[in-house]
């Protein structure tokens, strides 16, 4: 992608933007571009943060840290790591899913609201993020939050942010909370589970107080394409325990007679663990092989995913796996998409947010990457937006 | 008080049509659903933050959501101020009514709708209190999360309006990390559902926009909350320390030797003096600063965790150790701690502060409270929560002086000032409402401000719902 804009400096991106605005003229926003593929294409000029970059400010005692949006992501994991920190929700990479190269930026990671197996526990990057400095579709610079723990002073525009795909703000700086990388971890995997019989393992797990951080099932369709090792043949149920080592091993006694129950039982150490769960958090299963199969990455009620995808199987090829507890179905379609379907099943089915995350170009033109959204919210995002950016400037049309 | 918080002027023609406006929404709702005599309007005319008071034109109290969208849409057509409320206890002065204005008031949307423990999610209407969703999922081993002290008495509703709080959201986090999703209803009477039992939803944030927006862009009727099995046990431990700084110190090395409690707790040798005499809670009175510190897990794990915690207070001068024997010492800890408001209105009338503040400025901070309200002849209780580095200084002072009044309000300031002048915020989970409207400028550029604003109104563009709070009087944006 040729970039036409890339700013070096806050005021850099304020007076581009201003620029934009005073001879409206769409900006196709973006950090390191290595989530290019997600909602709708947009037609404008390149705009990159990616050179905005740097840790502002990081006292690992406080539990936050702040950094320009296009710093990448692996130099503050770095970072993070040499103070044995880290980011709870888990960045997702997308580079294997979407077939991209290129340098994830923290920026990146916060306006798509990226967040990996942890989420359905720890919470999402949303719930991360404290404080942000963005630029909005006007050329003005706004900053909300702060970088203290707890904050409810005046709107949360944070969370607005979060997860608006540029569409809102380009964002310039954010202030995010960190946590301590657990010094233990293990995994239990039952194997053997039908995927309702899974699921029903992952909520009883959920209920007991053995503060699993992980639970994902992986059905036989799709076991081979994970852990070339540590994992049993046959359907894995994972239940990840992390912690002060004491309490994990603590854990992990009281989990497995509870867990045998269900199926058989067996244990992964932690570096087995922990490459497994990467695998899970960045889909690698489903990596694009250049032929950009649809791909689906569907948020619902924990009990509905296995529901959903059993209706499917009887009416098209899909392949798919489980997070969240069986609440984030993530699906690659052998032949088409599917939209309609999906989005239909999943409404019978108590409602969600299905995303198609890909496909090749012409499919997703005539699709709705997004989840449609009722009548209601839609004219109340777009009232919105408009707030924030009057002009359309920022990222025209890529939330649909 | 001396009163030096406006409110906005009422609008004399709603005023002089006052008569006709409760008797149109007597007919538009089931008997029993309005109130308008003075007596029945007198508990509204305040909330927790007491040294302001305004009679509201009428109170509704509806059962349905449709109720509360037909006196929406009727309110939103004459043009009149709504006033949501839960229990009224905000200490913001978030709930505080004014003369043209309808409170709709949601205590009667108390039932819980459904339990969900497969998805661990719980669906309450908006007037169900904090402590009754955990009351009803406690036997089956689960509990709500957020804590806030007044938790039997104030609502889910006025939880999400102002993204409270409590001592164990250190671990759990505040009221928009429980938040799955909510009913609402917009101020023209469209009802729309944002959320659900899924972790994401489609689109903007706007249920994160809405948590902590202090009913000004909408009213929240009911809500789907993350339901949190419980852990095995819970321990809660008494560090008693010579000097505040010691204690302080204590909470920044156990953060950042990566342990995280699910609470830690800050009493200063006031405010264990005043607990302490009201609860009996076993506190140590030989000490100036008091830490409560809980972890929870099975033994082995907890015995673990406070092993390390022990050895980082032994290298900060700790002098007392407490660890509970028994459920009942454990519960009679934290009434003291939960009953510390309470425990200080018996002595004095007092204003609570909620700035936050980053972790390294502490001792910074509290000494500075100490220095500002002794310089204008005041005393303080502080007692707060240490581990997420929100402070909750108590000014003491007798609300019948006007004099000592605005001296407390003077030095409340001062010290919200100090706070975002170290890097921190006005405040952590109590709102803005009235009390810190007018500190907003101090934390917040024209451009931030205008950009809240601008947001706001297009929820509501007339700026009629919940009008006098958060935002400035003066150079309101549409």
């Amino acid at each position: 992608m040729t970039l036409t804009f890339e700013p070096e400096t806050e005021a850099d991106v304020a007076a581009m933007i201003a620029d934009a605005a005073r001879e409206g003229r769409a900006l196709a926003i973006c950090g390191g571009n290595t989530r290019a593929g997600f909602g709708q294409a947009v037609e404008g000029a390149a705009f990159s943060t990616r050179r905005l970059r740097g840790i502002v400010a990081y006292n690992p005692a406080e539990m936050t840290i702040t950094a320009k949006a296009g710093t990448p992501v692996a130099e503050i994991e770095a970072e993070l790591a040499d103070n044995s920190q880290m980011m709870a929700f888990e960045p997702v990479d997308h580079r294997m899913m979407m077939g991209t190269e290129g340098v994830p930026t923290i920026g990146g990671i916060f306006a798509t609201n990226s967040s990996g197996p942890r989420r359905f526990v720890a919470g999402a990057a949303r719930d991360g993020l404290l404080g942000v400095r963005f630029v909005n579709g006007e050329g003005e610079v706004i900053k909300s939050g702060g970088r203290v723990m707890k904050n409810v002073t005046g709107l949360d525009l944070v969370k607005l942010l979060a997860g608006s795909y540029g569409t809102l703000g380009v964002l310039t700086e954010v202030t995010f909370k960190v946590l301590p990388v657990p010094r233990a971890e293990k995994t239990v995997v039952v194997s053997g589970l039908n995927d309702a019989e899974a699921q029903m393992a992952m909520s009883a797990a959920m209920a007991t107080s053995c503060e699993v951080s992980g639970a994902a099932h992986l059905p036989e369709s799709v076991r081979w394409l994970f852990g070339k090792n540590g994992l049993p043949p046959g359907p894995a149920t994972l239940l990840r325990l992390e912690g002060l080592p004491e309490s994990v091993e603590d854990r992990a006694k009281r989990l497995t007679p509870f867990m045998e129950r269900h199926g058989a039982v067996s244990l992964l150490e932690p570096r087995e663990s922990q490459q497994l769960w990467r695998e899970v958090r960045d889909v690698t299963a489903f990596s694009d092989d250049g032929s950009h199969k649809p791909l689906w990455r569907i948020s619902c009620a924990p009990t509905a995913g296995h529901q959903l995808l059993a209706a499917l199987r009887l009416q098209t090829g899909v392949n798919a796996f489980f997070d969240w507890q069986g609440g984030l179905v993530w699906m690659q379609m052998e032949g088409d998409a599917e939209a309609e379907m999906i989005r239909a099943y999943l409404k019978r089915l108590g409602g969600g947010h299905a995303t198609l995350v890909r496909a090749r170009p012409e499919i997703r033109a005539r699709l709705q990457s997004f989840q449609p959204l009722d009548a209601g919210v839609d004219q109340l995002s777009k009232a919105v937006r408009l707030k924030l950016d009057p002009k359309g400037v920022l990222n025209p049309g890529r939330m649909g | 008080m001396s009163g030096a918080i406006a409110l906005q002027a009422p609008d004399a023609s709603i005023l002089a049509r006052r008569s006709t406006i409760i008797s149109d929404l007597e007919d538009l709702l089931p008997a029993g659903t309005l109130v308008s005599s003075e007596r029945e309007l007198k508990p509204f005319e305040t909330d927790g933050f007491i040294a302001y008071r305004r009679m509201p034109l009428a109170v509704a109290l509806p059962r349905t959501t449709e109720e509360v969208a037909a006196i929406l849409k009727y309110c939103a057509k004459y043009k009149i101020p709504v006033i949501p409320r839960g229990a009224g206890t905000s200490l913001s002065g978030g709930a505080i009514p004014q003369e043209d204005a309808i409170v709709i008031a949601l205590t009667r949307m108390s039932r819980i709708l459904e339990i969900d423990y497969p998805n661990r999610v719980a669906r309450v209407q908006a007037g169900v209190t904090n402590l009754a969703i955990s009351d009803a999922v406690s036997a089956d081993g689960f509990f709500y999360a957020p804590d806030p002290s007044s938790q039997l008495a104030c609502t889910i509703g006025g939880n999400i309006g102002m993204n409270s709080g409590g001592a164990h959201c250190l671990k759990y986090g505040v009221t928009t990390n429980n938040l799955l999703g909510v009913k609402m209803v917009l101020f023209d009477g469209t009802v729309i559902e944002l959320g659900g039992k899924a972790l994401d939803s489609a689109g903007y944030d706007l249920l994160g926009l809405v948590c902590g927006s202090e009913g000004q862009l909408g009213i929240v009727t009911e809500a789907t909350v993350r339901l949190i099995a419980k852990p095995e046990g819970q321990r809660p431990v008494l560090f008693g320390f010579e000097t505040s700084e010691g204690a302080s110190a204590c909470v920044t090395d156990v953060i950042a030797a990566g342990l995280i409690p699910v609470a830690i707790e800050f009493m200063d040798k006031p405010a264990i003096e005043i607990c302490e005499a009201f609860a009996h809670a076993g506190y140590p009175l030989d000490v100036e600063a008091l830490l409560i510190v809980e972890v929870e897990g099975s033994d082995a794990e907890m015995d673990a965790m406070l092993k390390s915690i022990i050895e980082i207070a032994r290298r900060h001068g700790v002098k007392t150790v407490k660890e509970c024997q028994s459920a009942t010492e454990a519960a009679l800890i934290w009434k003291g701690r939960k009953s510390a408001f309470g425990a200080t209105g018996r002595i004095a009338d007092y204003i609570c502060m909620d700035g936050t503040v980053p972790l390294s400025q502490l001792t910074n901070v509290l000494r500075g409270t100490g220095d500002i309200v002794a310089r204008y002849g005041l005393r303080v209780a502080n007692v707060f929560h240490a581990g997420d580095g929100n402070m909750h200084p108590l000014i003491l002072y007798n609300i019948n002086d006007p004099e000592e009044s605005r001296k407390a309000e003077d030095a409340g300031n001062d010290i919200l000032k100090l706070c975002v002048d170290v890097g921190g915020c006005l405040t952590g989970e109590h709102g803005v409402g009235i009390e810190k409207r007018d500190l907003m400028p101090h934390q917040y550029s024209k451009a931030d401000l205008d950009q809240q604003m601008a947001v706001r109104a297009a929820f509501d563009p007339g700026w009629l719902l919940n009008p006098s709070k958060v935002f400035p009087l003066e150079g309101r944006k549409r």
